[in-house]
């Protein structure tokens, strides 16, 4: 099974999803397809139906909720000096626990080259929590700017439906990338220059310290994102989703992907930020009867929402086998 | 040119050649995102291009070099500053996005914590208490014994847990100094209008106060040998002049950790004495 593991990191990085071999297919996930194939369905039908028994917004709710919250518990320990949440998004104490990004703390590992106590815990903790709750989990549920650049997309979205523009897609080996280049960086001139364009800590801390000149650097990375390319920064730029991929790649909480319960009319893949990982979807693709979705996957509960036959589901694993 | 006896054999090929049209003009877009990407993260590098520029940066900071590629950015150390000295740079300044530094004299690091805090609440070393032995160190920032606080003088454990200053008090403008003029300060040192705060000792062990909530009325002014937290970093001397007139100067002795109180309550504009960051003490 480690193969599995392999293809999701490959992907991750930029590689194509590779279609199963007529061998990989398990006898159950043949059966299901044989069926599948015999079944005459209307489409269009379906896709009604589909709307219709969506849960409405369902994981959205919650998630905003929990990433406003996570931010502005910052923003409100601060000023009203409560001292639950001190610091920001880069590094931080709960309740006086050290808490650390992930990538902010391996730019400062790799650019100063000498690590402390403190920022050894702090991201020992994190890390541990991340692989905990499915690594890139922190760029939904977390990230102040996937809030802004999740509602960006909407507008991107719209846009391209009333056709005033249109989407262009990178490479998505771009991020790899970067991931590599910057901590090149770091490591040879001994800077942290990835955190000074962050948006990521600049969207952070203008919540806490209050706004700046260096938002405006956020919002032309969001006009870009409206006019030009769809998810621009989070899906070829950030070396931060990276990071928090590599941590989740075997973690026990997932999407789950049930091939019998699949219509196949795709919308999730629509919605999707990385719609990559859902190539198991396409009808005649899925080598298994139930499928995890790989590691880029932010876990952000789009396609948990959207699906109408509950063929994605949020999933713990090993809860499955007790339960 | 459509031949009407095959009309399939040129749309699939022209379709395959529409998808490599689009791959190829993906990689391309791919390429010059990179070179794009790369070419802003050279401004990043423009903290550290002026690093010549010299900042008054926390108590407690590694050299400028070691300092920018320690810092994390997240401000713990603004948070524990009880008198808000410690502020996060935007980019205008080319200090650094996110990266602390103080101004000494809007508002200047008086030591009200007690501890230095903001040492304490730095998670990755950017501030620390005593380098690291492999870490460059410039002697002349070592003092020589462990600095006394003025205001826990009568505590079990006087001083400060910190053997380096962050830059050096210096009487900039001798001519404008009351104390030279032999002049005398009455009222509040910086104005109603100025937001500066300081601890007080005699008013409030705990908590700072707004320093314009503190007026004075000195026959001679001495703002910034009585304010100075530090015991014997500065003191009101006879100095004789070119004139060979004696004049009572503030002098600046070794003990000076350039904590920058004397340039906030200096009541001239500009301030007389100004703190030099980053200066070390030579004999």
């Amino acid at each position: 099974m480690a193969n599995k593991y392999w293809e999701s990191v490959r992907v991750m990085l930029g590689g194509e999803p590779r279609k199963a071999q007529p061998a990989e297919y398990t006898e159950e996930a043949k059966t299901i397809h044989f069926y599948k194939k015999s079944e005459k369905q209307d489409f269009g039908a379906l896709k009604l139906e589909a709307r219709e028994h969506q849960k409405k917004k369902y994981w959205l709710k919650r998630r905003w909720i929990v990433l406003l919250s996570i931010n502005l518990l910052f923003t409100v320990s601060y000023w009203f000096d409560i001292q639950i949440l001190e610091g920001a998004l880069t590094a931080s104490r709960m309740l006086g626990f050290h808490l650390i990004d992930l990538n902010s703390a391996l730019q400062v590992m790799l650019a100063h080259k000498h690590i402390i106590v403190n920022l050894f815990i702090g991201t020992g903790t994190v890390f541990v929590l991340w692989l905990l709750l499915g690594g890139r989990t922190f760029c939904s549920w977390a990230c102040p700017y996937h809030f802004l650049a999740e509602n960006a997309e909407r507008l991107h979205v719209y846009l391209v439906e009333k056709k005033k523009v249109t989407d262009h897609t990178f490479h998505r080996g771009v991020r790899t990338v970067f991931w590599a280049l910057f901590a090149l960086m770091a490591f040879v001139t001994g800077y942290t220059v990835f955190e000074t364009l962050s948006p990521v800590g600049i969207v952070s801390r203008a919540l806490i310290y209050g706004p700046g000149l260096a938002l405006g650097w956020v919002v032309l990375l969001l006009l870009f994102e409206v006019f030009y390319s769809r998810r621009a920064w989070c899906r070829y730029i950030c070396p931060i989703g990276l990071t928090y991929g590599f941590v989740g790649v075997f973690s026990p909480l997932h999407v789950t992907y049930r091939l019998a319960n699949c219509h196949h009319e795709g919308e999730c893949r629509k919605v999707c930020e990385v719609p990559h990982v859902l190539d198991c979807i396409i009808k005649g693709r899925a080598p298994e009867a139930q499928l995890d979705i790989g590691a880029d996957c932010t876990r952000c509960g789009m396609c948990v929402d959207v699906c109408p036959s509950g063929a994605l589901q949020f999933e713990i694993k090993g809860l499955r086998k007790i339960m | 040119m459509a031949d009407e006896s095959k009309p399939k054999a040129p749309a699939p090929s022209g379709i395959i050649n529409k998808r490599k049209l689009e791959e190829r003009r993906r990689f391309l877009r791919s390429i010059i995102l990179g070179a794009a990407v790369l070419g802003i993260s050279t401004l990043g590098y423009i903290p550290v291009a002026s690093a010549w520029r010299v900042r008054m940066r926390p108590p407690g900071a590694l050299e400028e070099p070691d300092f920018l590629s320690s810092c994390i950015k997240c401000g713990q150390c603004v948070q524990v500053c009880p008198v808000q000295a410690i502020k996060l740079d935007d980019i205008d300044h080319g200090f650094g996005v996110g990266v602390p530094h103080i101004v000494s004299r809007e508002q200047a690091c008086d030591f009200s914590c007690d501890a230095v805090q903001c040492i304490l609440a730095c998670p990755t070393g950017a501030l620390v208490y005593k380098k690291p032995a492999f870490m460059p160190l410039r002697g002349e920032m070592r003092v020589a014994n462990p600095p006394i606080l003025i205001a826990k003088e009568k505590d079990p454990e006087p001083t400060l847990n910190l053997m380096e200053r962050t830059g050096l008090a210096r009487l900039a403008r001798p001519d404008a100094c009351l104390a030279v003029q032999g002049k005398g300060f009455k009222g509040q040192a910086r104005g109603a209008d100025f937001k500066g705060k300081m601890r007080f000792i005699e008013v409030d062990r705990w908590k700072p106060i707004p320093l314009r909530d503190h007026p004075f009325d000195l026959p001679l002014c001495d703002l910034c040998v009585r304010t100075c937290p530090i015991r014997g970093a500065i003191s009101l001397q006879e100095v004789v002049g070119k004139d060979g007139v004696r004049r009572m100067t503030p002098t600046v002795h070794e003990p000076c950790l350039g904590c920058g109180v004397c340039e906030m309550i200096c009541p001239v504009e500009p301030a007389a004495i100004v703190v030099d960051a980053r200066k070390g003490w030579v004999a």
